[in-house]
């Protein structure tokens, strides 16, 4: 178990990342995939505000080598499911940008059409299970989706993902128990950003660490720095390599950080503005992959400022393909409820 | 062919679809040794082995997720929580995840949710009725079997459909014998049956409390009163049509449940009928179903709060006298 510090001050630096080892250009690649899931998440509290989006927003700005890592650890077959902050999981397991944005501005050509929204968004041609509005429910989803992937005897792994707030609700630990106990091809996955909602999770975790609970199940588990995009590759390739031996569950704790509210246009004073800045300038987990790939050589600022500008041209197309998409029919409301027809005038 | 009981009916329903399809299998708790709590699976467990009669431990949130990242991922899960009342520790993973996947995600959730229900021994919180509270939640599916064959009927349906079926199986109805029908006779969701033709007044029911309107039935007769009977036999979808057919013809309804009557199945029926078939009515609607208060452990305090078959019978002779 690596041990990741949580707080402190120290020099403003940006702790180093060990690259080596991984080919330099699926690092410039995931570099590319942060950077487009920053970009595309810096627009979205604007876009919410303005209400070009109907409601507030989970952002994942801060937490994008979570996805990324996972994403690059995994097979495109790989079905995910995570909770309410999804879109960082939503785009490296490969939803279009538009289709997102679509989703978001609730236009008939988004992923879902308009039904589902930021907390159920879901693409199942790319594995995306979908996000989920109820704390821990996606662990339950990707368990069960994993069932069925042992039980068909498919090359394909689930991963399941929650927060440090869902890791205190009970039925997560019913999840991880089957998992255990049947040895499922899942990655049960905590994406411990330390806040619940707007309360610190420390003061509200008994035994003060989810990953030594993870560990009276008997599952291996890393404790993941979540802000270094190999690392998380790293773990998540391991526990994806011993799902598909047969070997059982992995648990990852993904030590990580939001850099804005729990939701959009929230102001916050349960945490220091000293705090926001150090994880910033010392964790920021395209900063520290972009250091580690100048220092190798293998990008310059040029380069660099290209993809930034790049990541911002997609999700320009992104916010006007959604702005100029058509809202969806108010008839097709109560169509697809159901398999079979109701008799309750429902349209089909 | 051999009678077989309400239970047997579901394991043979079962056992002809698990061998038809690989891709169901079932998961509770106690279900490979013992064959579940009510032998509704029993035999099966030597039969299909541990992976497609998986045993569970008591995770019923766990369960019902099991169930539907299962259908999700192409499988067609029979979740079995023994008593229908555990439900309650997974209500979440059924109103807001099963029932909604459709729609939300646009992928169908082929899942079978069977639970024991109805109101017999054991007090209050192994007798609720919760076949309202379930129908009230848009993609669920609600079978509410009264006979054998309905049992095993129906489950073939849920289990050749697309939705989340809440599958509940009255524990009254457990032992009792019916003749059945064979591989390929499926009973449809969302048609009633007629269960005795009459002209004077229509009782409309499902489940077990069928039972009892037959009673009425026929205490009735003994007074010139034909009573048209009809079981639901599924309350989502639930066959208004079916009924207002016959209260066209008799112009009187007596709505029956055995839920508490506030919020009911029997409501829905008695709203319905009103809003539909007013100007054939000769007189309003009634509705019978329990008193507002959970189930006693003493038979005396829960029979007391159940409708029963002289409630019927009074109800639909008061009918008859008003219509006159």
């Amino acid at each position: 178990m690596t041990e990741v510090p949580t707080a402190g001050v120290g020099a403003r630096q940006f702790l180093p990342i060990d690259i080596s080892g991984v080919d330099p250009e699926r690092l410039i690649l995931w570099l590319g995939e942060m950077l487009l899931i920053r970009e595309f998440e810096s627009r979205l509290d604007g876009l919410s505000m303005s209400g070009k989006i109907p409601g507030g927003l989970h952002l994942s700005i801060g937490q994008e080598a979570v996805a990324v890592g996972i994403a690059a650890g995994i097979q495109p077959q790989d079905l995910l499911a995570c909770s309410h902050r999804s879109h960082h999981h939503a785009l490296a397991k490969g939803l279009a940008p538009r289709s997102l944005m679509a989703e978001l501005f609730g236009k008939a050509t988004g992923c879902r059409g308009g039904r589902g929204g930021s907390m159920h968004l879901a693409d199942a041609s790319v594995g995306f299970l979908g996000g989920n509005g109820i704390v821990g429910a996606g662990l339950g989803i990707a368990m069960g989706a994993s069932l069925a992937s042992k039980m068909r005897g498919m090359d394909q792994v689930g991963v399941g993902l929650f927060g440090d707030g869902g890791a205190n609700t009970g039925r997560t630990w019913e999840f991880v128990n089957i998992a255990s106990v049947w040895k499922l091809p899942l990655i049960i996955v905590c994406e411990n950003n330390m806040y619940a909602v707007e309360t610190p999770s420390e003061r509200l975790t008994g035994g003060g660490s989810v990953s030594r609970r993870a560990e009276g199940f008997g599952l291996p588990v890393h404790t993941v720095d979540g802000q270094d995009v190999v690392s998380m590759y790293r773990a998540t390739t391991a526990a994806r390599d011993r799902a598909a031996r047969g070997d059982g569950p992995t648990f990852i704790e993904a030590r990580t950080y939001r850099y804005e509210g729990h939701s959009t246009g929230q102001i916050i004073n349960y945490r220091t503005t000293e705090e926001v800045d150090e994880w910033r300038s010392t964790r920021d987990p395209i900063q520290r992959l972009r250091i580690a790939l100048q220092a190798a050589g293998r990008l310059d600022d040029e380069v660099f400022d290209e993809m930034v500008l790049r990541a911002r041209a997609t999700v320009q197309d992104a916010v006007a393909f959604a702005d100029e998409s058509p809202l969806p029919d108010p008839i097709s409301a109560t169509r697809d409820v159901t398999g079979l027809e109701l008799g309750l005038g429902n349209a089909r | 062919m051999t009678p077989v009981t309400y239970s047997q009916a579901f394991q043979q329903g079962m056992r002809e679809e698990m061998q038809r399809n690989d891709s169901i299998f079932v998961l509770g708790t106690d279900l490979l040794d013992r064959g579940g709590h009510f032998g509704q699976v029993l035999g099966l467990g030597k039969e299909f082995g541990a992976e497609r009669i998986r045993d569970m431990p008591i995770s019923e949130a766990a369960m019902v997720a099991a169930g539907v990242g299962a259908a999700l991922n192409g499988m067609r899960p029979v979740v079995d929580l023994n008593f229908i009342d555990f439900s309650f520790g997974a209500m979440d993973e059924i109103v807001n995840q099963a029932a909604k996947m459709r729609y939300m995600f646009g992928t169908p959730i082929p899942l079978v949710i069977r639970g024991t229900s109805g109101v017999a021994l054991y007090a209050a919180q192994h007798n609720n009725s919760l076949e309202s509270v379930f129908a009230h939640m848009p993609g669920l599916l609600v079978a509410t079997p009264s006979t054998p064959a309905d049992t095993k009927g129906l489950l073939k349906s849920a289990l050749r459909g697309e939705d989340p079926v809440i599958f509940m199986m009255h524990k009254k109805l457990s032992g009792t014998r019916g003749e059945v029908g064979g591989d390929e006779d499926l009973v449809q969701f969302g048609r009633a049956a007629i269960r005795r033709g009459g002209s004077d007044v229509t009782i409309v029911g499902y489940s077990q409390i069928v039972f009892k309107a037959m009673e009425a039935a026929k205490t009735l007769a003994e007074s010139g009163i034909e009573a048209e009977v009809i079981d639901l036999r599924t309350v989502m979808p639930l066959d208004i049509e079916t009924v207002a057919e016959s209260v066209r013809k008799t112009g009187r309804l007596v709505a029956v449940t055995e839920e508490p009557l506030f919020g009911s199945i029997a409501s829905e029926v008695a709203a319905s009928i009103q809003e539909n078939v007013f100007d054939w009515l000769s007189a309003p609607v009634v509705r019978v179903g329990a008193k507002h208060a959970p189930i006693a452990h003493s038979p005396t305090l829960f029979e007391a709060v159940l409708p029963q078959a002289a409630d019927i019978d009074r109800a639909a002779r008061d009918l008859v006298a008003r219509g006159q």
